[in-house]
């Protein structure tokens, strides 16, 4: 439920969702001999993400825009936590639902702040409620409000103005939010870790989301359900590890690709294996605790090499010699800190990044950026072999 | 003038405008009202029909930009004669003419500066839940407001020149001057008209450029010095 004007908990990031139910939507354009929707069905449940996906023109979008009524069904209801949407007023229906679009679509002319601020000023708010959400919207998606709030959209990144799009989304506290390709625009690295950052968000604010997506891999990272269509229709609704180890037919097999054991690797998040204690070093501690803590067994270098850090974050690999030199660890950055990789990324992104780094080893980091262990490509391809045991094998 | 003691052609064409006979000053202020009014005028109507033409169907803008283009092509003399010839001569002919010329280059260039709004914002805001009015009001109008000031621009600059023709029409302003200037052979009569006019002209430019400038929303500069610093 959005809130409203009166609400006690207003200006507080809430845990509303709504239950969402497509019952038989069609939409039939007027000269086309085949429905773009055709009788489409499919319940998502409060707080789930359901990831849409198919190849262009399978009626994904037209789907997604539906549900806000963007485009209005020829045919079929579609329920938001119980009651159809096909009564309500399609604007205020529309300020009720977050809508996030690939290419933004931010206001040129308005800051940040105000941009954040389109729907709770649609809906009434008061300024000083308006502001403070603003800034709480701002926060969540990663942006400093000091910095950001007043600037405006061309002085912004793809990466930054999505997390913007983001915020504005949320600003109402929707139930429902609709992203249509929301990451496709951005380049491989920013849009991992819009990625991760929408995977983290999602649980502090555990909102229902139906995503359109044309990837196969972003559709099983992120989804609890995926929905795969063609021609209009709705062929596999399914878990993302059910759709790998068992496509409903030969369509969703060839969608969802030949390399199926690969993809199974989205499966699994970073935080879900167990990982290597990383030998850290805070940079500035005295080099005598080092060799104390190598001597006891605390501390196990990798490759005869310790990380340093900087307020726990991943600074550089270097030799125990080098880091023990002096009376304290070496504060300048002499090295590179090696592939990173967030808790939130799966073991498909983790091996990727290995891979390009060309390394074994790689550190995980939390949210803050704060080194908490290490993940190998040998834990990565464990993983893969416990995996291919169990759900992988029953499908021929 | 006496022989021998020839003033200059400045000298004598200040002393021309400052003649009670050519009466310059007062000829000044019923050009610059001429002007002002025209304009006004000329701005309410080509700005409605601007926004009229970039919300309705595509056959009816058409309709309005294809005679809007042809407006701007008939010469500014063959519009002051028509109206002349179809109604009277005076002050309110002569605007009425004036008008017909400040109107198009301000419909036209409203029609683009909505037209031009991008189509991803547009979807954005109905997303958002604007409704149609909303999205006018807040999105493409003053995301338009610099094109239109162009188009202010040059009506304002046409209507100045043109209404030295009124005093033709008998509605004065600073064409009197020009006019018996050149009847009489009397440059610096003739040049106490022209040298005001093309002031007049220079100023309204210069009035809008700056008035563009302030009128323009500080993201959009932003993004236009983005795109040329891209190109560049």
């Amino acid at each position: 439920m959005v809130v409203l004007p009166g609400n006690a908990n207003r200006g507080h990031v809430r845990h509303d969702a709504g239950r969402l139910e497509l019952q038989g939507v069609t939409k039939r354009y007027p000269g086309s001999d085949r429905p773009a929707v055709d009788d489409l069905s499919l319940i998502v449940e409060a707080g789930q993400v359901c990831v849409l996906v198919g190849p262009s023109g399978c009626g994904k979008t037209t789907a997604l825009r539906m549900i806000n009524r963007l485009i209005e069904p020829s045919a079929g209801d579609i329920l938001l936590d119980g009651e159809s949407t096909r009564n309500r007023n399609a604007a205020s229906l529309r300020r009720e639902i977050g809508y996030v679009i690939q290419q933004v679509g931010l206001l040129p002319h308005q800051t940040i702040a105000k941009n954040v601020a389109t729907v709770p000023r649609l809906v009434g708010w008061r300024r000083g409620e308006t502001k403070a959400r603003v800034a709480e919207m701002l926060e969540l998606v990663g942006l400093d409000p000091a910095e950001y709030a007043n600037r405006y959209p061309a002085q912004l990144s793809g990466g930054q103005q999505q997390r913007v799009g983001l915020a504005r989304a949320l600003a109402s506290d929707p139930p429902l939010m609709l992203m249509d390709e929301p990451f496709s625009a951005v380049d491989p690295i920013t849009r991992e870790r819009l990625q991760n950052d929408f995977l983290r968000l999602h649980r502090t604010v555990p909102k229902t989301v139906v995503f359109v997506s044309h990837d196969i891999d972003e559709a099983v990272k992120m989804a609890d359900r995926i929905a795969v269509m063609r021609d209009g229709r709705l062929v596999q609704y399914a878990r993302p590890a059910e759709l790998l180890a068992s496509p409903a037919d030969d369509f969703v097999a060839d969608f969802v690709g030949a390399d199926r054991a690969l993809k199974g690797l989205s499966l699994t998040r970073i935080e879900e294996i167990e990982l290597d204690d990383a030998p850290l070093v805070e940079a500035g501690a005295p080099s005598s605790d080092v060799l104390d803590r190598i001597a006891s067994g605390l501390l196990v270098p990798v490759d005869g090499d310790l990380l340093v850090t900087v307020e726990g974050r991943p600074r550089a690999w270097m030799s125990v010699e080098r880091v023990t030199d002096g009376d304290e660890v070496p504060r300048g950055p002499v090295g590179s800190p090696g592939p990173i990789v967030d808790r939130l990324a799966t073991l498909r992104d983790a091996l990727s990044a290995l891979l390009d780094a060309n390394a074994r080893t790689g550190a995980v980091v939390d949210a803050e950026g704060r080194c908490v262990g290490l993940v190998s490509v040998d834990h990565i391809q464990g993983s893969w072999n416990a995996q291919s045991e169990s759900a992988m094998a029953p499908h021929g | 003038m006496e022989a021998g003691r020839r003033m200059s052609l400045w000298q004598e064409t200040w002393d021309a405008f400052n003649n009670p006979i050519n009466d310059g000053w007062g000829q000044l202020v019923t050009h610059i009202e001429l002007s002002l009014v025209s304009l006004a005028i000329a701005a309410a109507i080509g700005i409605t029909l601007g926004v009229i033409s970039a919300k309705v169907g595509k056959v009816a803008s058409f309709l309005v930009i294809a005679v809007a283009n042809l407006g701007r092509t008939v010469p500014e003399f063959a519009i002051m004669a028509l109206v002349v010839a179809l109604s009277s001569i005076g002050f309110w002919p002569a605007v009425v003419g004036l008008v017909a010329l400040g109107i198009p280059p301000i419909l036209l260039n409203v029609y683009t500066g909505i037209a031009n709004v991008d189509r991803d914002v547009i979807g954005a805001a109905r997303g958002m839940g604007m409704t149609a009015p909303q999205i006018t009001a807040r999105i493409e109008v003053p995301i338009a407001v610099p094109s239109l000031f162009v188009g202010l621009r040059v009506a304002a600059v046409q209507i100045v020149a043109t209404a030295a023709l009124a005093g033709l029409v008998g509605a004065g302003g600073l064409g009197v001057l020009v006019l018996s200037g050149l009847t009489t052979n009397q440059d610096p009569v003739l040049l106490a008209g022209a040298i005001p006019i093309a002031l007049l002209a220079m100023s309204a430019q210069l009035i809008f450029v700056a008035g563009q400038r302030l009128a323009t929303p500080r993201g959009l500069r932003l993004e236009r010095a983005d795109l040329s610093e891209q190109k560049g």
